[in-house]
């Protein structure tokens, strides 16, 4: 019968095509808006590690003090001194951990006679690629040992790979970074995660990483933080020396806990620390220590700006005044067609068939402006760029998910707007219908 | 095969109830041909569309083929329309988007036909009512009695127990009417029990019996004071 119905329903459709098309256009533009903005909420308010972010966590450390602390809710930094780095990772009270800074070095071209580049990277522990599920194509992440020897190693991305190496499995090679050999001995497959959570406090969009070096190795290199650097005085010391003895915020921190009670447990070694740092006479306030996981902590840094969600719910609210139009143009269309409904009443359609009739009817017009909506949504895409911050609109892709559930919208959308219509269609008297007639 | 017993619709408003039937009572038999007749508003085709059961009614008892329909839902009423019985109007109402063959199939889809089976019977209701050439002619392209041919080949596609024909020529010019008029009695000839509203007085006096119907109400001509009280305001064809 399903085949029989989509058959009236695109007889329907053909019947009466400038009605079908204002239906149709009404659909598209309600959808297409409404899909344009949402493909851009779902970038910047997506989990990107749905199946452990419960379990990672950032802590912060109150490095300012009070005075410093009102002019922001009484919330400490964001990121932590590299003293407080080394204390926390040291100390290994989780299952995973690792201090990062920004780095972008300046690598050497793969060809002679290119110039070199600047690429994107982090400087982290060799914890950070199991605690983030970080993906390999090649090789692997350096070891625990090559951390504690500081040893030269990178792990790159696919990108850079494709660039230097032409997709080649190149571990056990070198790449050179500000001049310095490295050897790499992994190659990330496509790890480009939306917004990077790992280090929201420094970057949320734009760029990925493109190259990892050891945190100690960084370190030893001089490699200049390319991230933020808060500092309560300045540094007593001059140069990058002097940042790492500083009461300066510039080191992100992140930790795996697999429990609650492993949680609680962490949050109250995280007390005792900051506690021993203030009878040691390095801090003269009492611990203002913050422990969120990763959902708690991409909410509280706003990494979906307000005007996204604003825009979602205008969208939205489009979708709506083109349905509620749709509601009265599929009225209008279902109601002129009484004289067909008393027919098929009584020759012997029950109420429920002819509900089945139109409401297939409304999906096939939700599918039609389905098709059309996501031309529209590819076109308001384009529009986007102009209005938005490029790293944000950049976000915005048709990939297979936003097209069919943009289609599936459409669907849905217009199956809801054609209930009333379909209600109606089922209250037709036939006797009068067929007397009228 | 079809009986009504007491039988009343009654139409409510705030203020006021119309009765469109008063303890109405008829009895058709299997294989009879009957032609309903009566003035205009007299009830006629309320009687149809309650037999058709196409409206529900108010009061008494209505027995369609041995079975008390009153307390029939919606899809039990609807599946008795589909199988038992065939209809007949005055404006054919065929569905102007279909062609022949399609509007002739719409009971049969309905009734969930194999598409094998649906094809045979289509055709044969077709070549019975000399239409089988025009199968693929939608309603528009067809004449008055050619339109009535095609509803009346529906309404015996899926062979129904009860044909109910409202003013089936009403639309047709005399030469047409003839043709169906000869159409249903052939059909009758076959064993079909047809009930006929009409206000032909040549029409009614081809069925087997005539019901004449005022105010609601079965009467008997020869003794009822409103018919002749009617007949006098030149108000009853018949």
């Amino acid at each position: 019968m399903f085949g029989y119905y989509l058959d009236l329903a695109l007889r329907s459709l053909r019947r009466n095509p400038a009605l079908t098309g204002l239906m149709v256009l009404a659909i598209a533009f309600g959808v297409g808006a409404s899909m344009t903005t949402y493909s851009v909420f779902r970038a910047v308010s997506g989990d990107p590690i749905p199946w452990k972010s419960s379990r990672l966590f950032v802590p912060q450390i109150d490095l300012f003090g009070p005075t410093a602390a009102a002019k922001t809710s009484n919330e400490p930094q964001d990121l932590v001194s590299y003293k407080d780095a080394l204390a926390i990772t040291r100390a290994h009270r989780a299952h995973f951990q690792s201090a990062m800074y920004n780095i972008a070095p300046s690598i050497d071209p793969a060809s002679p006679g290119s110039r070199p580049r600047e690429v994107m990277g982090h400087a982290v522990q060799w914890e950070f690629f199991p605690m983030v599920d970080a993906p390999f194509v090649y090789g692997h992440a350096w070891s625990a040992d090559e951390d504690a020897a500081h040893a030269k190693v990178a792990v790159i991305s696919s990108r850079l790979n494709d660039r230097q190496f032409k997709g080649e499995d190149s571990t056990g090679r070198e790449i050179i970074l500000d001049g310095k050999p490295y050897r790499i001995v992994g190659v990330l497959d496509h790890f480009t995660p939306e917004p990077l959570f790992y280090d929201v406090a420094n970057r949320n969009f734009g760029e990925p990483d493109d190259v990892f070096l050891p945190f100690a190795t960084a370190i030893d290199a001089q490699s200049t933080n390319t991230g933020n650097y808060n500092c309560a005085r300045s540094p007593l010391e001059e140069g990058f020396s002097g940042t790492l003895t500083a009461e300066c915020a510039w080191i992100a921190v992140m930790v795996q806990l697999d429990s609650t009670a492993d949680a609680t447990a962490y949050r109250q070694w995280l007390d005792g620390y900051t506690d021993g740092q203030r009878q040691a006479g390095r801090f003269s306030w009492a611990s203002n220590n913050r422990l969120r996981n990763l959902p708690a902590w991409l909410d509280f840094k706003q990494v979906a700006p307000p005007d996204t969600k604003v825009s979602l719910l205008v969208a939205l609210g489009l979708l709506v005044v083109c349905m509620v139009n749709t509601i009265g143009l599929m009225l209008a269309k279902f109601m002129r067609r009484s004289g067909e409904i008393g027919v098929r009443r009584a020759l012997g359609a029950s109420r429920l068939q002819i509900a089945v009739q139109f409401t297939v009817e409304a999906a096939v017009l939700g599918f039609t402006g389905g098709l059309l909506g996501v031309a529209m949504t590819w076109i308001g895409m384009t529009a986007m760029r102009a209005v938005l911050p490029e790293d944000i609109a950049a976000l915005a892709r048709m990939d297979g998910s936003l097209l069919s559930l943009t289609l599936c919208m459409a669907v849905l959308a217009t199956v809801v707007a054609g209930l009333y219509p379909t209600l109606r269609a089922t209250w037709v008297r036939p006797a009068l219908q067929l007397k009228s007639n | 095969m079809l009986k009504m017993t007491h039988l009343s619709k009654v139409y409510r408003t705030e203020v006021v109830e119309t009765y469109a039937l008063r303890d109405f009572n008829i009895d058709v038999n299997e294989g009879e041909f009957v032609a309903v007749t009566g003035p205009s508003g007299s009830g006629k085709t309320t009687f149809l569309t309650i037999a058709g059961l196409l409206e529900t009614f108010t009061g008494g008892t209505y027995h369609l083929d041995g079975v008390e329909v009153s307390k029939l839902d919606d899809n039990a009423r609807s599946r008795i329309r589909n199988e038992k019985i065939g209809f007949i109007f005055q404006a054919f109402n065929l569905i102007p988007d279909l062609n022949v063959f399609d509007n002739v199939e719409v009971p049969l889809r309905y009734r969930g036909m194999k598409a094998a089976e649906r094809k045979q019977r289509i055709m044969e209701s077709l070549e019975r009512v000399g239409l089988a050439s025009r199968a693929k002619h939608y309603p528009a392209e067809l004449s008055g009695g050619q339109q009535q041919r095609v509803a009346i080949a529906r309404a015996l596609a899926g062979s129904p127990r009860l044909l109910l024909a409202d003013e089936p020529t009403g639309n047709l010019d005399t030469q047409m009417a003839r043709g169906v008029m000869e159409l249903l009695e052939e059909i009758h000839r076959e064993g079909a029990t047809i009930v006929m509203v009409t206000h032909d007085p040549e029409l009614a006096a081809r069925a087997q019996r005539n019901v004449h119907v005022i105010d609601g109400q079965v009467v008997d001509l020869a003794e009822d004071p409103r018919f002749h009280a009617q007949v006098q305001a030149g108000r009853v064809n018949i």
